[in-house]
């Protein structure tokens, strides 16, 4: 498999492939290349960042705590989109637990006061 | 009439840096910003991507302008003036700005640091063809209406130009349920980031047109369509070729431009960066004028944008404080490839000056060369440059005997 890192903005051209069982990345220039490579090739997963609206109107925005599997990406954004905030947070407080199944937090990178 | 020793111009991420490390070295220092938050376009930049060097944690534009904003706002020696339009900046330093709170505002520095940041290059600048109907934006304006304000501004979407702001729209407008039919790049490479691609198009299976361009727009009210054409290789669209697609919304991510309206009647200004001439301690032509940040050049990465305007508010206090060395300049001119150098002149001392540039195209297995007096002072070797990504070099003051040329070798 060949991919492009996107760990860091050097962008190096990655070649991943599997060897008697092993994992193998090359074209990475540090070790979150290496780690991206194989987690590329066994299972790619993606910070997702995106609004969550308030009950009453504004907006805040907000990010998955950790990186989560690129399938429920799709499924993270459905459910913020349909989700309202109906009290203030300040940026870093969990939004929503366990979005869309993921097992990871959406978290707010702003701080949002409800109207 | 207030009095400040450093008076910074602009409050997004190089306003801020420049700030802190004036502050650092014992200046008093005033912040005027023109929106109502510190912070600048970092504000409406929530994907994620920024601090991986400066911070060693990968953050959003809001949590890393949080982190800068929080350090300012504690600081005593730091007088934020929010909402404040400055008018004008005379040569001997005074300053005159707008604001609610304050009404006219004059004020008397001893330094000033320019970091008014960068605007877009819009329809106008870039001579679109066709009619003028609304859903016709930049992109960046696209994504202060969606991120700030909480509003879609189309939900058919043909995006202009692949610049990282572009790639940024082209996903975030994705996330919040639009289509993204195309997006159009005229040059045959990318100005954005690899990993943009990745991420923000490939990840959506939305596609990329290299040597494409707009050839006008269609609609009356609201847009209708736009059509296209590829581009030879002078840059022309082939209009032989020429398509239409239907959609509501054009993203223009054509380029961006310093903001130095206030002082281009008062400082020397690159033709080729369209911001400031400026030695290694970021200081203009004018003496104790200082820029940093976008408003100096173009940066693809918010962090070098902190590290250079730290630079600039260390000398603006330093100059302030009357403790700014002085000495011989060297000139730092680009040529074969290099599309341009910054800073362009280096004042002869001691220590070690990163030199930063762009490639005119792209590069590769190239040796980059700097050259002073004549003679090589430093060589490296490079894998693959792109005219999207900037480059850097660090040089050894001590081994400068004259003016400096920076160049690829065999070019």
């Amino acid at each position: 498999m060949n991919t492009v890192c996107i760990m860091c903005p050097i962008g190096c051209a990655l070649s991943v492939t599997e060897e008697s069982g092993k994992i193998v990345v090359t074209g990475n220039s540090c070790l979150r290349g290496q780690k991206y490579g194989e987690s590329e090739f066994v299972c790619p997963k993606r910070v997702v960042t995106t609004l969550i609206k308030g009950e009453k109107g504004g907006v805040v925005s907000v990010k998955t705590a950790e990186p989560v599997e690129k399938k429920l990406v799709k499924e993270v954004l459905k459910e913020a989109a349909a989700f309202r905030l109906s009290s203030s947070v300040r940026a870093g407080e969990i939004v929503l637990e366990n979005v869309a199944g993921s097992g990871v937090a959406l978290v707010a990178t702003a701080d949002y006061d409800a109207k | 009439m207030k009095n400040f020793d450093v008076v910074v111009i602009g409050g997004g991420p190089a306003g801020l840096a420049a700030a802190l490390s004036a502050r650092k070295k014992g200046a008093s220092v005033a912040v005027l910003e023109r929106d109502d938050k510190l912070g600048g376009i970092l504000n409406q930049c929530i994907h994620s991507g920024f601090g991986l060097h400066y911070f060693g944690e990968e953050l959003t534009g809001p949590e890393y302008a949080k982190r800068f904003r929080d350090a300012v706002l504690q600081d005593s020696g730091i007088s934020v003036f929010l909402e404040t339009m400055v008018l004008s900046l005379s040569k001997d330093k005074i300053i005159c700005a707008l604001s609610p709170a304050e009404g006219l505002l004059e004020i008397q520095a001893k330094a000033v640091v320019l970091a008014m940041g960068c605007r877009e290059r819009s329809a106008g600048a870039i001579a679109l063809a066709g009619e003028r109907p609304a859903g016709i934006y930049t992109a960046g304006a696209a994504q202060r209406l969606c991120n700030i304000d909480g509003c879609l501004v189309g939900k058919e979407v043909v995006i202009l130009g692949s610049g990282d702001i572009g790639l940024i729209m082209a996903r975030r407008m994705t996330s919040e349920g639009a289509k993204v039919k195309l997006v159009m790049e005229i040059m045959p490479f990318s100005s954005g980031l690899k990993r943009n691609i990745v991420q923000c198009l490939n990840d959506f299976d939305i596609p990329l047109r290299y040597s494409t361009t707009v050839t006008r727009a269609e609609g009356k009210d609201r847009l209708t369509g736009v059509y296209i054409a590829p581009v030879d290789e002078k840059l022309a669209p082939i209009l032989e070729k020429e398509e239409f697609i239907p959609c509501d919304t054009l993203l223009l991510s054509v380029g961006l431009i310093p903001e130095n309206d206030l002082v281009s009647d008062m400082i020397e200004l690159s033709p080729i960066t369209k911001g400031a001439v400026v030695d290694e301690r970021r200081e203009t032509s004018l003496e104790g004028v200082f820029s940093a940040g976008n408003v100096l050049h173009v940066h693809d990465l918010v962090d070098n944008v902190s590290e250079e305007a730290a630079i600039a508010g260390e000398s603006a206090a330093l100059y302030a404080l009357g403790k700014l060395p002085r000495g011989e300049k060297y000139a730092v001119t680009p040529s074969r490839g290099v599309r341009y150098a910054l800073p362009q002149r280096i004042q002869a001392g001691e220590g070690k000056v990163r030199v930063y540039f762009r490639v005119d195209q792209v590069y590769r297995g190239k040796t980059v060369a700097v050259a002073s007096g004549g003679e090589i002072v430093k060589r490296k070797k490079t894998a693959v440059m792109a005219p999207g990504e900037m480059q850097y070099i660090e040089i050894d003051k001590t081994a400068l005997t004259g003016d400096v040329s920076i160049y690829l070798e065999e070019v």
